[in-house]
């Protein structure tokens, strides 16, 4: 007689089982779970809805991009990290910026002193960028730049060095990220108000999709939304109405859905709770194939295929017993594979600490080489699919997101949410029930709140010299007396006139770029006429 | 009871420096507040004058600095000099964040009370708070 297959056993470890995120799991799953519908839900890679992957041969046609993010100090320094990566079998290029770029200040502003060159590289001109892709064809390579609402202006550096290299735009390929929305839910650096912020990265999508064919001048990112201590399924939620919202203000200025649409890319966290994520990236790519078909009328497949970056979660990593991250950065990048990416960051097991030394870049890197070159996980497509469990866990990641959509709508649109604090708040109530159950142990964290060693050696960490600060203002105070200060001033009037008029603002930064102005010029002539932004925090 | 009641203990949570990394802060400034303190947080992108003021302005008891981006040897000093300069010296001063083990003699040296690094539980750092504000409470008593 056969037993009942879903029968609890007499005892379990625990009372519930849950996922990190707080889905509950089953005793058990069985064929009893499996989906009605397979061919309309799950498919086959590489077509609608994807859910397997958005190629038919995934990754025994071509392995994912192995792109380490990699700035720190001023320009020399990271080109010298990028030419050392490219030399270790590294594809493709992922630039880190510091916290000066980031916020639009140059390296000379006084809220840059003790910033510049510490997490990421100092760029404030185009003098810069040159130095910074120094050797390095930029027709031979993809480059990712992670920065958001200086971006039109990263990108008008990148695009004039082509230029220079003799590559035309249309030529460069790689990313920028440029996602603004998940800076005001999460990552929390921006310059503007969020309507001027959302122009410019719609005159930024209209100007690629004519001049840069290659370019991906939006990765929507749910990386910094998890790393901010969202659930898997916030993530998942945000990220995707985030990128609704782009193609609607896309529509809203004339475009065509697919002229555009294939060129928007994703950047998903690879945390660690490994079936979760595999089935969070699933889910991404068969509501994304839904909702461009269905609700925003695409007709090419490449508007449905949602492509996406992954890095490992940051945040899963502990200061404590330090080489533990490389298994948990090892579980993690599994899961994205897993999960069909198409780029992969590694973390450094060093960087609970600090920026990562060579010595752990390497072994992060080794760990994406281990799993594509000896693992034999990259011979199939989707070699999960069809588990009764990640199929169960794909659908209900699918439902929670729409239940997120729902409620985002209620409160008029995601800007209107953000406006209203709605994924702040939610990010932060889960972020802090996250730690409770951490620090009252129902959770266990390896090395932290159990297994902890009590004699650990210190771990040599890269520290960063705070001399660099006074070159890279010397590099900058040269480019400020090399440059014609009359075609500044004229390039940079003609920017805020365009900004205070409705015309596409990539040619006057273009123009002004040109003309060697700097970063924090540009920004504080858009800032005359757009405005600052302040928060009102919740917590 | 014959004791007035207690006044809150207060803390200011403030993020200096540009980095956006809220993650922590905002933790522990909830973490506070169910303990029954009052909390200012400052939200994110202060500038040291600015947490001087916000802490002198408030009359707290604590201060608690986050810092992720690498700067914390640049704005910690500068916070604890103007808070000085102010003549501002009994206000418990604590850093948490990415702090390296070789940075922490210093910052102790300077006059911060506690360093808490990644992996910190948030009870050892209310904890830390309470008891340190309690003996701001009495020493201002007495005096």
């Amino acid at each position: 007689m056969a037993t009942e297959p879903t029968q609890k056993p007499l005892e379990e470890r625990e009372a519930e089982f849950r996922t990190m995120s707080g889905q509950p799991i089953e005793p058990l799953y069985g064929p009893e779970r499996a989906p009605a519908d397979p061919d309309e839900s799950i498919g086959r890679p590489g077509a609608y809805p994807f859910t397997r992957g958005p190629y038919e041969s995934m990754y025994r046609g071509r392995l994912w991009t192995m792109r380490q993010f990699a700035g720190f100090g001023t320009v020399e320094e990271t080109n010298e990290r990028f030419h050392y990566l490219l030399g270790h079998g590294q594809t493709g290029l992922s630039t880190a910026f510091d916290m000066p770029t980031l916020m639009g200040y140059d390296s000379d502003h006084e809220r840059s002193l003790g910033e510049v060159g510490r997490e990421g590289v100092a760029v404030d001109s185009l003098d810069d960028m040159e130095q910074l892709f120094d050797g390095i064809p930029l027709g031979g390579v993809t480059t990712s730049m992670t920065i958001n609402a200086p971006a039109a202006i990263l990108l008008a550096f990148y695009v004039l060095v082509g230029e220079q290299q003799g590559v035309p735009a249309e030529k460069l390929g790689g990313t920028i990220q440029t996602d603004i929305l998940k800076e005001y839910i999460a990552q929390k650096e921006w310059c503007f108000p969020i309507e001027p912020a959302m122009r410019l990265v719609t005159d930024m999508i209209e100007w690629c999709s004519e001049n840069m064919p290659r370019w991906h001048p939006v990765s929507i990112s749910g990386y910094h939304i998890r790393e901010a201590g969202s659930t898997a399924q916030q993530e998942l939620a945000f990220t995707l109405k985030d990128g609704f919202t782009y193609v609607e203000r896309a529509l809203e200025r004339g475009l065509d859905v697919d002229d555009f649409a294939p060129r928007l890319s994703f950047f998903f966290n690879a945390h660690i709770d490994f079936f979760e994520e595999v089935a969070k990236y699933r889910a991404a790519r068969r509501i994304w194939a839904r909702e461009l078909r269905d609700t925003y009328g695409a007709k090419r497949e490449e508007s449905m295929r949602l492509r996406f970056h992954a890095q490992t979660a940051g945040v899963s990593l502990t200061a404590q017993q330090p080489l533990n991250n490389v298994v948990r950065t090892s579980l993690e990048a599994l899961a994205a594979v897993l999960g069909g990416t198409q780029s992969l960051h590694t973390n450094s097991f060093d960087e609970a600490l600090a920026l990562p030394t060579e010595e752990a870049v390497r072994v992060a890197l080794r760990t994406q080489q281990v799993i594509a070159f000896e693992s034999g996980v990259a011979n199939t497509p989707d070699p999960l699919g069809g588990s009764w469990f990640v199929e169960q866990l794909t659908d209900e990641m699918e439902a929670a997101a729409y239940d997120y959509f729902a409620r985002i709508d209620e409160l008029g649109g995601m800007v209107e949410a953000i406006r209203g604090n709605f994924p702040q708040r939610e990010i932060a109530d889960a972020s802090f029930a996250y730690q409770r159950e951490v620090d009252e142990r129902r959770r266990i964290v390896v090395g932290v709140n159990d297994f902890v060693a009590e004699d650990e050696a210190e771990t040599p960490i890269l520290r960063i010299d705070p001399a660099l600060e006074r070159k890279q203002a010397d590099r900058l105070a040269a480019t400020r007396a090399r440059r014609d200060p009359a075609e500044v001033e004229r390039t940079l009037a003609a920017l805020k006139q365009a900004a205070a008029g409705e015309a596409n603002l990539m040619p006057p930064i273009l123009e002004a770029a040109r003309a060697r102005a700097t970063e924090g010029e540009m920004i504080s002539s858009l800032q005359a006429v757009f405005g600052t932004y302040t928060e009102s925090p919740v917590f | 009871m014959e004791a007035a009641i207690a006044r809150k203990i207060r803390v200011v949570v403030a993020k200096p420096g540009l980095d956006g990394h809220d993650r922590g802060a905002k933790i522990i400034a909830r973490a506070l507040r169910d303990a029954g303190m009052e909390v200012i947080y400052t939200g994110l992108h202060q500038t040291p004058e600015q947490i001087a003021e916000t802490v002198i302005q408030e009359d707290a008891d604590a201060v608690g600095l986050s810092i992720l981006s690498g700067a914390h040897m640049t704005l910690v000093p500068r916070v604890v000099e103007l808070l000085k300069a102010q003549g501002v010296d009994d206000v418990l001063v604590t850093v948490g964040g990415t702090i390296p083990a070789e940075d922490i003699p210093e910052l102790k040296q300077l006059g911060v009370a506690a360093v808490f690094t990644p992996g910190a539980g948030t009870d050892e750092i209310v904890d830390f708070i309470r008891s340190g504000a309690e003996e701001r409470h009495s020493e201002q008593h007495m005096s």
